[in-house]
């Protein structure tokens, strides 16, 4: 059995502060050889020397053959190159829009990175609007850059959208949970009635159902299975389809 | 509200028992995620003291308190009547300069990070109960931390007693107050307060007993965020 993995094997899915040390000594075969051994750190863990440290507090999940990071329930939002997110438009300044997408910063937006657009053919964006697009440039150092366009120069879902709907907010851990594939709280939801929803990585959600009633229902339910066990949600959501709530 | 009783049975508290005397700390609380509005908060409870703490961050930074390579630390505390006033300020500026050792401040450059304390009730203890508060805060928050802090109130009384978390009227009538922040790490002290007259000896017994008393409240740290986890699969 390698060594790193076994040390980070007995505690996924426990719940880890930050502080907690993962100490492993590189391995020394006898013929003097180094076995070389990778691992793939994700948020909240970070290498230090002969240790990993981790840095915020949260469940350690495991990917197959070798990731390893911390699922945490932060609120705010920080910018991760490639990720999709919901944006509002709040100035338009020359060539660029500024974009509030909930970090620390600002995002500005080219207002060549939409579908068709030109520079003759500017693209119709009005401060206020909600915009959904990629981040093409997203580090510590630079002003995080967003795109509603993909390599191939097509929308793919992304752009202006949201004409009416509510647009709200929730923690991040959710939002991973809403986008994972398969994800069951989306699965329930969808039975009780259809409705338009659109997921950013940055926290914010915006539904869109057939009545003003019915979107705010689907808002309430997502609020609250936040903090509930799978059947706690599956109980709640098995009343309101049945309408005794 | 997670609660869990410190209180180990009443022992003798003599100057020699050291490892007897450590163990009593008043009964202590804590809620965590309570406000909506904030990116983290939590609520520390030590005997009658309570706190109430909101954490804001990484957001954005006024141009004049940016720093290029680093994050702002801002802690406001808000007494429980009238506005702030020096004793405040100095207060925050322990909590700061903890907060500052204990975050991995040069991953978000160019931002700030606020932390409100709201005093709910002040019944002694209460700088230690403040560093508590705000180490759940930002743990909640989920801003990347090298280590935990915590923080502990010894008062000496007039015998030369060692008293620890000590209520208002224990500190009123003490010799020496001392605060420390411990980390989690390696249990060392991050900041220290003090207050009135002491040994050297009884400083380094003071060391020792609260940092006896942090793994404590290091071990309620763990139980309470993995009871906030506890229904997410």
């Amino acid at each position: 059995m390698d060594t790193i993995h076994a040390c980070f094997k007995e505690k996924i899915g426990e719940v880890l502060l930050p502080g907690d040390v993962f100490s492993f000594r590189l391995p020394e075969s006898g013929d003097g050889s180094i076995k070389s051994e990778k691992i793939i750190c994700g948020p909240g863990l970070r290498r230090n020397g002969e240790e990993v440290r981790v840095c915020k507090s949260g469940i350690l999940r495991h990917k197959q053959p070798n990731m390893y990071w911390i699922d945490s329930q932060q609120r705010r939002y920080v910018p991760a190159k490639g990720e999709s997110v919901i944006g509002i438009v709040t100035t338009k300044s020359g060539d660029v829009f500024k974009v509030d997408v909930g970090g620390s910063e600002q995002a500005s937006l080219s207002y060549l990175a939409f579908e068709g657009a030109t520079k003759r053919n500017r693209p119709n964006v009005q401060v206020g609007d909600l915009v959904y697009g990629q981040f093409t440039i997203a580090n510590k150092d630079m002003e995080p850059e967003l795109v509603c366009i993909d390599s191939c120069g097509r929308a793919n879902g992304m752009g202006v959208f949201g004409a009416d709907g509510l647009l709200f907010k929730v923690s991040l851990g959710l939002v991973r949970r809403l986008l994972a594939p398969q994800s069951e709280i989306i699965k329930d939801l969808e039975k009780i009635f259809p409705f338009e929803l659109v997921v950013g990585m940055n926290g914010r959600v915006w539904v869109k159902a057939k009545t003003v009633q019915q979107t705010l229902i689907v808002t309430n339910l997502l609020e609250t299975s936040e903090n509930m066990t799978s059947q706690q949600r599956q109980t709640l959501f098995k009343r309101v389809a049945e309408g005794s709530l | 509200m997670t609660r869990m009783s410190a209180t180990r049975g009443l022992c003798m508290r003599t100057m020699m028992e050291l490892d007897q005397s450590c163990s009593v700390l008043r009964e202590y609380g804590s809620e965590q995620s309570l406000l909506s509005k904030p990116d983290g908060s939590s609520t520390f409870v030590q005997g009658d003291t309570s706190i109430l703490a909101g954490v804001y961050g990484p957001a954005e930074v006024k141009v004049s308190k940016e720093i290029y390579d680093r994050a702002t630390v801002e802690v406001l505390i808000q007494p429980k009547m009238g506005l702030p006033g020096v004793r405040e300020r100095a207060r925050e500026q322990c909590v700061r300069e903890t907060c500052e050792a204990a975050l991995l401040l040069t991953l978000h450059p160019r931002s700030s990070v606020t932390v409100v304390l709201q005093v709910i009730h002040d019944d002694g203890s209460l700088l230690s109960c403040c560093l508590n508060a705000a180490c759940m805060a930002l743990m909640d928050a989920g801003l990347p931390m090298s280590h935990l802090f915590c923080g502990v109130t010894c008062a000496i009384s007039k015998e030369g007693q060692i008293i620890i978390d000590p209520t208002a009227r224990q500190e009123k009538e003490c010799r020496a107050l001392l605060t420390f922040a411990i980390d989690s790490a390696e249990c060392n002290v991050l900041i220290s307060s003090t207050t009135g007259s002491f040994s050297v000896q009884e400083l380094q017994q003071c060391i020792a007993i609260s940092q006896k008393a942090s793994e404590q409240i290091f071990q309620f740290y763990r139980d309470s965020v993995k009871r906030r986890y506890s229904k997410i699969q």
